[in-house]
């Protein structure tokens, strides 16, 4: 322990008798800042560096995107200029406005990729919805014993920690034309011969994705329904309300928020994907995160850039639309 | 409690259904591992699906070959490399910050959305805005700077949530009594706040290393010259994908769940301890 100051050594106050007992020397205002109101470090210590931090890799290259969406390419670079070139060619494509051309009022390729990117992330969520929802259930509300349900918690989070692109490429021997899949649907009869589609396709890239994603959903919805007072389902249940109206009445609703948060997870992971596509899709389509790669790599920036902004505020609506349905304050 | 009889079988088949439809959960996200797994002690002439064609180690020996996967040993040192600074910084900067978010301040709604923005932010915007910045500056990215610094933006809400947890169970009193007894900020702070807060920082320092490590969408343009080990797997892809891509894969998962099961054990071990 380190030594303090005795209280002897502090100077002494040496108050006015009055008339009832004694008076404060000082008025009580003053008189606070001896008494230590704000204990531990100061705040601006312990948030300067993490402050920092942000500021150089996060803020700042938000604000260069912005920044370099209205400069020009010049063959390998940017140079600075103020045009809205770039957004332009990001929505329209050439004869867009001419009534006679065939390209007439057409969405470009850009407007159309950006389209299907949101596509496949309402499809896979609400796929992973379907799926974390029963197991979030069973994990908080069947499981009574705390040591059984951390364990089968941890169990499905663990993939969450492993790499994402091996996970990707896992899929490849369980969906290709002698895939275990293909076998599993011969052996049972249900095909003849092997089927194509399960590969680099849509159905491919929408299981991988579910599967990559999928454990984002359950932990949110998980601690909000473990958060629910047992006592009101109690208490509904000695009401006489059946199960599926404590369901409907007590559980669903209290567990939207958590349902909420896994959603904006899912959502804002998805709309940023590009390597999951390449590996089980055989780069057969294109996301916006594939397009802000492919322009990146032949030095188009300003080009990549209004991709990457218009991605940007795609996902701000759709975050936007989530909040307004479900309000996550009480949960933070 | 007594329950009526029909009541209590409806209950029990619905925990029972449920129960099956977790194991065939549990298949769907560790079959395609496991598949991978089998897949990676394949024979010589065999290829990247079943059949089996003989059992043999040829896949993971040529993974020792520098000439067939390129730089794999490295790539790996440089990656277990960032994801040991990622951890440090993310366990440092969390602890820092759920202290500071301990007390009310001017800006703490900012603040707090900033770090959560590392979560929401793709990491291909970040690469692509630091990437084209550096450039425009003149300065080099490489896997120990620019890397780095997406990296700790990412881990840092993942750390910083579980350090709020652990601070809002946190007993206040605790480090009351040992300042009413003269303790200053330094001496509270290692002798009681500390052994009490470290499973909480082992566990941000969990998400800092096993997601730096995994890390490819915040590396990939912004590694410099030298790949990290999700890089070299990226690169492996775009040619012709053979079994030593799943030797490569379980490797990297086996080693994955090695240190998940080393951090669980730390915090159980250190929790057990301060409780």
């Amino acid at each position: 322990m380190t030594a303090v100051e005795p209280l002897s050594a502090r100077p002494e106050v040496v108050a006015p008798r009055g008339l009832i007992g004694d008076r404060p020397l000082i008025p009580i205002e003053q008189a606070q800042p001896r008494i230590r109101r704000d204990p531990g470090f100061p705040v601006l210590w312990l948030i300067t560096p993490a402050t920092l931090w942000l500021v150089a890799f996060l803020f700042l290259p938000l604000l260069a995107i912005f920044i370099f969406s209205f400069w020009k390419a010049s063959g390998h670079g940017l140079s600075p200029a103020f045009t809205l070139e770039n957004y332009q060619n990001f929505f329209a494509v050439e004869g867009f406005f001419d009534l006679e051309h065939e390209n007439f009022l057409t969405p470009s390729i850009f407007l159309r990729t950006l389209w299907t990117t949101f596509r496949f992330t309402a499809t896979v969520m609400a796929i992973c919805l379907l799926l974390a929802y029963p197991l979030a259930y069973f994990l908080a509300m069947q499981v009574e014993s705390f040591k059984w349900q951390l364990t089968l918690f941890l169990l499905v989070m663990v993939p969450f920690w492993t790499s994402y692109l091996i996970r990707a490429v896992a899929w490849l021997p369980m969906l290709g034309r002698h895939g275990l899949l293909n076998e599993f649907l011969m052996s049972t009869g249900i095909v003849d011969e092997p089927v194509s589609f399960l590969l680099y396709s849509e159905f491919s890239y929408t299981m991988a994705l579910v599967q990559l994603y999928v454990v984002l959903a359950i932990g949110p919805i998980f601690f909000s329904l473990a958060k629910i007072d047992r006592a009101l389902l109690e208490a509904a249940r000695d009401m006489g309300a059946t199960p599926f109206q404590i369901f409907r009445e007590i559980i669903l609703p209290l567990s939207l928020p958590g349902v909420a948060i896994g959603m904006i997870f899912v959502f804002v992971l998805l709309m940023g994907e590009f390597a999951t596509a390449v590996v089980v899709y055989g780069g057969k389509t294109s996301t916006t995160g594939t397009i802000i790669l492919n322009y990146y790599g032949i030095a188009n920036y300003p080009f990549a850039a209004v991709n990457a902004i218009m991605l940007m505020l795609a996902m701000m609506i759709g975050v936007i639309v989530i909040l307004r349905l479900v309000d996550i304050r009480k949960e933070l | 409690m007594a329950r009526s009889s029909p009541e209590r079988r409806r209950r029990a088949r619905v925990k029972a259904g449920l129960s099956v439809y977790y194991v065939m959960f549990l298949l769907f996200i560790y079959g395609p591992m496991f598949a991978m797994f089998v897949l990676s002690f394949q024979g010589p002439r065999g290829g990247v699906t079943f059949p089996m064609r003989g059992i043999s180690l040829h896949w993971w020996q040529a993974l020792l070959q520098p000439s067939i996967v390129g730089d794999l040993r490295s790539a790996l040192a440089r990656s277990l490399i960032l994801a040991i600074i990622v951890m440090v910084i993310t366990a440092v900067f969390s602890t820092m910050l759920a202290m500071a978010f301990r007390k009310r301040f001017v800006g703490s709604g900012v603040l707090f959305y900033a770090i959560m923005a590392g979560l929401m932010v793709p990491g291909i915007l970040l690469s692509l805005g630091l990437a084209s910045l550096l450039r425009q500056l003149g300065l080099p990215p490489a896997w120990w700077s620019s890397a780095l610094g997406l990296h700790v933006v990412w881990t840092l809400p993942f750390g910083f949530l579980v350090m709020m947890a652990v601070f809002n169970r946190f007993d206040e009193r605790l480090e009351e009594a040992a300042r009413d007894m003269g303790a200053d900020e330094w001496t509270v702070f290692r002798e009681v706040t500390l052994p009490l807060i470290t499973p909480g920082i082992v566990a941000a320092g969990l998400f800092g290393f096993t997601l730096s490590y995994d890390e490819f969408a915040r590396t990939t343009l912004v590694a410099g010259a030298q790949n990290t080990l999700p890089l070299d797997i990226n690169a492996s892809l775009t040619q012709r994908v053979q079994p030593t891509l799943f030797a490569l894969g379980t490797a990297s998962t086996l080693f994955s769940l090695l240190m998940i099961a080393v951090f669980i054990a730390v915090y159980t071990i250190l929790y057990r301890r301060s409780h």
